[in-house]
């Protein structure tokens, strides 16, 4: 025990050095877990108050896109209510699955390769984790974690993140899924080798998964390429909404998730 | 505590706060980041003790990761940089040895400067991006990411010493 002792203590550098390793590499495989709570990110009261400052200050520079984007979806709402006026049957159940809750950015990259999202409602705003975030322009993302005021996305523009959709044209589904490389363009991965996709066909979300609503627009297919013994096309998505630019995004609180969940739990053993 | 100490507590927050309100804002074509905190740990006296180092260096870390929702990633990388450091310094050390009690700074010359500061850099924005990558699985835009990303940290990293260093 003693020689033990005394061994750790002359290699005290590389058993430190160890010690801190091994900590750091938990540290990566919890935050890389989905959905998890946790409080050192950027949701922690601290970190979102300095950055939600520095946000203030830049967002002058940009009040005038702000306000032009904030009068186009205006005009587009004003049209729909018009719309759901003169059909008063439209409002059903499945029209009230989904309540919007509108929050703004605060923090947020489009050039790493796991690029997260802060925005400043949280909890006591009836957001939880796994909920679906869009804009007036299309899907954003998911809630990864929450504090009682902000809340950390998982951006659409993160390696790890996977949203199922379909071509509108066609009706076939697949999964969106970035590359890491421009923050304009994703992959539309498992489409299968009998459809053909044309350049410019729309993709929205699928709704298959309860979390998004359906038909949210992702963005307009940019290149369709299929190699000779490929199973599925490769086919990039140029995103309707540019990340970059992104200043209000609205959280979809969904009312039906638990109930379809529970109901494919018990009749197949798992949720999709 | 000393006056280097103090003034060294001043440098940490002072390097938190350029990193998260201005160097994180700051990228060049999509792909050139600028970590300039790593410098902390680069410029700390020569005599620094090694378990101190990694300690303050995890500190700094962790806190970046905060900022950068990236909870380890920059605390593994720079705690490796400061385990690394010291015997790096030892085995480069100029003719006729450091001052006592100086930092590993511009006033050993340029050249040296370099030659301390870019592995440094290098193994810290390696281990950030592939882990942050997930593996090898894009290899070449991670280490043009990481290339891009070395000349810039070490630019503005020079930039700053001919700036605060008193050169006789």
């Amino acid at each position: 025990m003693d020689r033990l002792v005394r061994f750790v203590l002359s290699h005290l550098a590389f058993f430190t050095y160890l010690l801190l390793v091994i900590l750091c590499s938990w540290l990566i495989i919890v935050n890389n877990q989905y959905q998890s709570t946790q409080y050192f990110n950027t949701s922690n009261r601290l970190a979102a108050n300095i950055i939600s400052f520095s946000q203030g200050v830049r967002e002058y520079f940009s009040l005038r896109r702000i306000n032009a984007d904030l009068a186009e979806e205006n005009a587009k709402l004003r049209s729909q209510l018009e719309h759901y006026a003169v059909n008063d049957s439209m409002y059903t159940d499945t029209t009230r699955r989904f309540e919007f809750v509108s929050a703004k950015v605060i923090n947020n990259s489009v050039m790493m390769f796991k690029n997260y999202i802060t925005v400043n409602k949280g909890r006591a705003d009836g957001i939880q984790p796994g909920m679906a975030v869009i804009s007036s322009k299309g899907a954003i993302g998911k809630v990864k974690s929450v504090s009682d005021h902000y809340a950390v996305l998982i951006s659409m523009l993160n390696v790890d993140d996977q949203m199922s959709s379909v071509i509108k044209r066609t009706g076939h589904f697949g999964t969106v899924q970035w590359d890491g490389i421009d923050p304009r363009v994703v992959n539309l991965n498992y489409i299968p080798r009998h459809v053909t996709p044309h350049v410019g066909d729309t993709i929205v979300t699928s709704g298959y998964n309860a979390v998004f609503p359906p038909n949210v627009l992702v963005g307009i297919v940019q290149k369709a390429s299929l190699k000779d013994e490929a199973q599925f096309w490769d086919v990039k998505v140029e995103l309707a909404q540019d990340f970059s630019q992104l200043a209000f995004v609205e959280v979809v609180k969904s009312y039906l998730k638990f109930e379809k969940d529970s109901l494919e739990l018990s009749t197949t053993g798992q949720i999709r | 505590m000393n006056r280097v100490g103090i003034f060294n507590v001043v440098y940490f927050f002072l390097y938190v706060i350029a990193q998260v309100l201005l160097f994180k804002r700051l990228v060049l074509f999509n792909t050139s980041f600028c970590f300039l905190y790593v410098a902390f740990i680069l410029l700390l006296p020569i005599e620094t003790n090694n378990v101190f180092l990694m300690v303050l260096a995890f500190l700094l870390g962790f806190t970046i990761d905060i900022f950068y929702d990236s909870l380890g990633m920059h605390a593994l990388a720079l705690v490796t940089v400061a385990y690394l450091r010291n015997y790096w310094l030892s085995s480069i050390t100029p003719q006729g040895g450091y001052d006592a009690g100086s930092s590993p700074a511009l006033t050993n010359g340029v050249q040296w400067f370099l030659v301390y500061t870019v592995p440094m850099v290098f193994v810290h924005l390696a281990l950030l991006f592939f882990i942050e990558a997930g593996g090898f699985g894009m290899f070449w835009f991670t280490m043009l990411k990481v290339m891009a990303s070395l000349i810039f940290t070490v630019s503005v990293m020079l930039m700053l010493q001919f700036f605060s260093v008193p050169r006789s």
